[in-house]
């Protein structure tokens, strides 16, 4: 098992390593480079003094050193400076990434236990009604883009019905306990269903594969209620794919997560990581994007530690 | 009698009895009238343009948000545009997206799924990795990135980077770059399943190259996963690319897609509501009926859902 972690834990950081190379590249190749806001701002400044705050910044420099003297500085704690927001990049991140983690918290815990609840229940009798209805649901679920359901719940609650506020995030200390969960509604509602429809595909297909086994067989044949065949002879077997996916989803669940909060205005990671590429703040780019993959990467191997408890053949 | 019958169904052939294994599945059936009544509605673009004399990209700011009248039977748009004849070109635009991207991405996993099934060992290691950590990545940052990239950077000439083939092509390219694991997962799984088949094993022993052994033995005996994950690869296709449309990395106006006639949606939830349900109510069912689509397929092919 230690070795399995291990293992996990250095492919975590070789993807991170290859990762922040690559988005170092790209973040290169877009337009503008860190110096444009300063040339502008200086109608003045000869091509001379152009080439000379170049050669300060090192701009001049190959990609190969500029990126390795940027990982050499990453390592030590300093992501540089944010431009857009004249702090440094930590201080922004800081706080968004609370405000992500959350949102994207909240919603899976609710996805997973929605998703377990329907599909077992559609997992009961296949081809039933409770299991048409249910499954026409999932099938919704995964075709509804994020960002229009978003729009509709604005829509609905906050222009038709004047229930929830449409955007934004209310402070505990000056709102209230309520206000603040009333602005955490709509976001984490609308990322938790965008996700449930997946999972309960999942959860539905595996708890069907189980219930066919042998031991189930067994399990009732020796009289046991049928609730508990479900629940404990069933569940935990079915549950070993299921935990498989669920792991691999974080990733996509961040990518919600960009949406929501872009719909929501919560100023959270995704959010940030939008605004910063649209007005060309590299530092903060960069350094977001590298903190979303942590973030997937560390939800990964969390589920990995999942995984090995469920089906103990892993750990050995 | 009996010997008769038998003898008919032994004469109908492999698709034949998979589409009549697909006509019983009813919401691959309803899906399948669905998105061919949606092909035919965003074709419609060409006749409406020409009868009723609409060019879908002119704003006449005098007739912004005005509501539904002969000749303009969804009302007009915030910049004054023809909102049914700019649905069905963006609907064009969408599809379009939603099929190339489909292929190349596909071809792509096609190709690196066969060549790890195939070969297995270190190479099938190194690939599989690749993908693992590929669909770990919280992909959307990653497509804006992509999307934000200024291609005269890349060499690009400038008329060309500022062009709408290039806008087009670029979510073609990206998306595809991105969107290709979820077929190399089930392309190896499948290869790994017919590798050591008896009779791939007869032809490799009789000394065929590892290139003919793929295209002939096992491509075709996994066309069918295949076909269902390139099915439900266009749906997840056509989200991405609205995504990307909204967000403003994707299709650049005036061309419509589906997703940039949302672009200014925030405010058109309160102004003009229904500019903002059609669009997106749009690509709801597009990609709900292809993924009905590939669900019904998946059963028409499966030997085990005879009945």
């Amino acid at each position: 098992m230690r070795r399995f972690i291990l293992q996990r834990i250095g492919q975590a950081a070789l993807v991170l390593l290859v990762m922040s190379f690559v988005i170092y590249s790209l973040i290169g190749l877009m337009p503008g480079d860190p110096l444009d806001v300063m040339i502008a701002s200086n109608p003045g400044a000869t091509p001379e003094v152009v080439a000379r705050l170049r050669a300060i910044y090192g701009l001049d420099q190959p990609l190969m050193y500029r990126y390795g003297h940027w990982l050499l500085a990453a390592v030590q704690g300093d992501l540089g400076f944010s431009r857009t927001h004249s702090q440094p990049v930590l201080e922004v991140l800081a706080p968004a990434l609370w405000v992500t983690c959350k949102l994207m918290l909240a919603s899976f815990v609710i996805s997973v236990s929605l998703s377990l609840i329907l599909g077992i229940s559609a997992a009961l009798r296949p081809g039933g009604i409770v299991d048409g209805i249910i499954n026409l649901g999932a099938f919704a679920g995964i075709s509804v883009p994020v960002f229009w359901l978003a729009l509709m719940m604005i829509l609905v609650f906050a222009v038709k019905l004047h229930l929830l506020p449409a955007s934004g995030i209310a402070n505990i200390d000056d709102g209230g306990f309520v206000d603040h969960l009333r602005h955490l509604i709509m976001p984490v509602a609308t990322l938790a269903l965008a996700n449930t429809g997946g999972f309960t595909r999942f959860v539905r297909a595996s708890m069907i594969e189980t219930l066919r086994m042998d031991h189930i067989r067994t399990a009732r044949a020796k009289g046991n209620a049928e609730g508990r065949v479900v629940l404990v002879h069933a569940l935990r077997n079915a549950m070993i794919p299921v935990v498989t996916v669920m792991a691999l989803s974080f990733g996509t669940l961040f990518s919600g997560a960009l949406l929501t909060e872009t719909m929501f205005a919560q100023p959270g990671m995704g959010k940030m990581i939008y605004d910063s590429i649209l007005s060309n703040d590299f530092n903060l780019a960069l350094s977001g994007l590298l903190f979303a993959t942590l973030v997937t990467l560390l939800s990964n191997l969390a589920a990995d530690l999942a995984y090995g408890w469920l089906d103990p053949r892993m750990s050995r | 009698m009996s010997a008769t019958m038998m003898k008919t169904e032994a004469a109908i052939g492999v698709w034949r009895l998979r589409w009549r294994r697909f006509r019983k599945h009813r919401t691959g059936m309803i899906s399948l009238v669905i998105l061919a009544a949606l092909i035919l509605f965003v074709l419609a673009a060409y006749p409406m343009q020409w009868l009723l004399g609409i060019d879908p990209n002119a704003a006449d700011l005098f007739s912004r948000f005005d509501p539904p009248s002969p000749g303009h039977y969804l009302g007009m748009d915030e910049a004054g545009r023809d909102v049914l004849v700019r649905l069905m070109i963006g609907g064009q635009i969408s599809l379009l997206v939603g099929i190339l991207a489909t292929l190349i991405g596909g071809m792509v996993g096609v190709a690196i799924g066969i060549s790890a099934g195939y070969f297995g060992g270190k190479v099938d290691n190194a690939l599989m990795r690749f993908t693992d950590g590929m669909i770990a990545l919280p992909l959307l940052p990653l497509l804006i990135v992509l999307g934000a990239i200024d291609l005269t950077k890349l060499g690009f000439s400038q008329d060309f980077a500022r062009s709408g083939a290039a806008g087009f092509w670029r979510i073609v390219v990206i998306i595809s770059i991105v969107d290709w694991t979820a077929i190399a997962r089930l392309v190896r799984a499948a290869t790994l399943q017919i590798r050591e088949r008896d009779y791939v094993r007869a032809a490799r022993a009789a000394g065929a190259s590892a290139w003919y052994m793929m295209a002939t033995h096992i491509l075709p005996n996994i066309a069918t996963p295949i076909i269902v994950s390139f099915t439900l690869t266009v749906g997840r296709v056509i989200l991405s690319e609205s995504v990307l449309s909204f967000l403003g990395f994707g299709i650049v106006p005036p061309t419509p897609s589906w997703g940039n006639m949302l672009n200014n949606a925030q405010e058109l939830v309160t102004t003009a509501p229904a500019l903002a349900v059609y669009p997106g109510l749009l690509i709801f069912i597009t990609v709900i009926a292809v993924n009905f689509l590939g669900d019904g397929l998946q059963h028409a092919f499966d030997p085990r859902s005879e009945r």
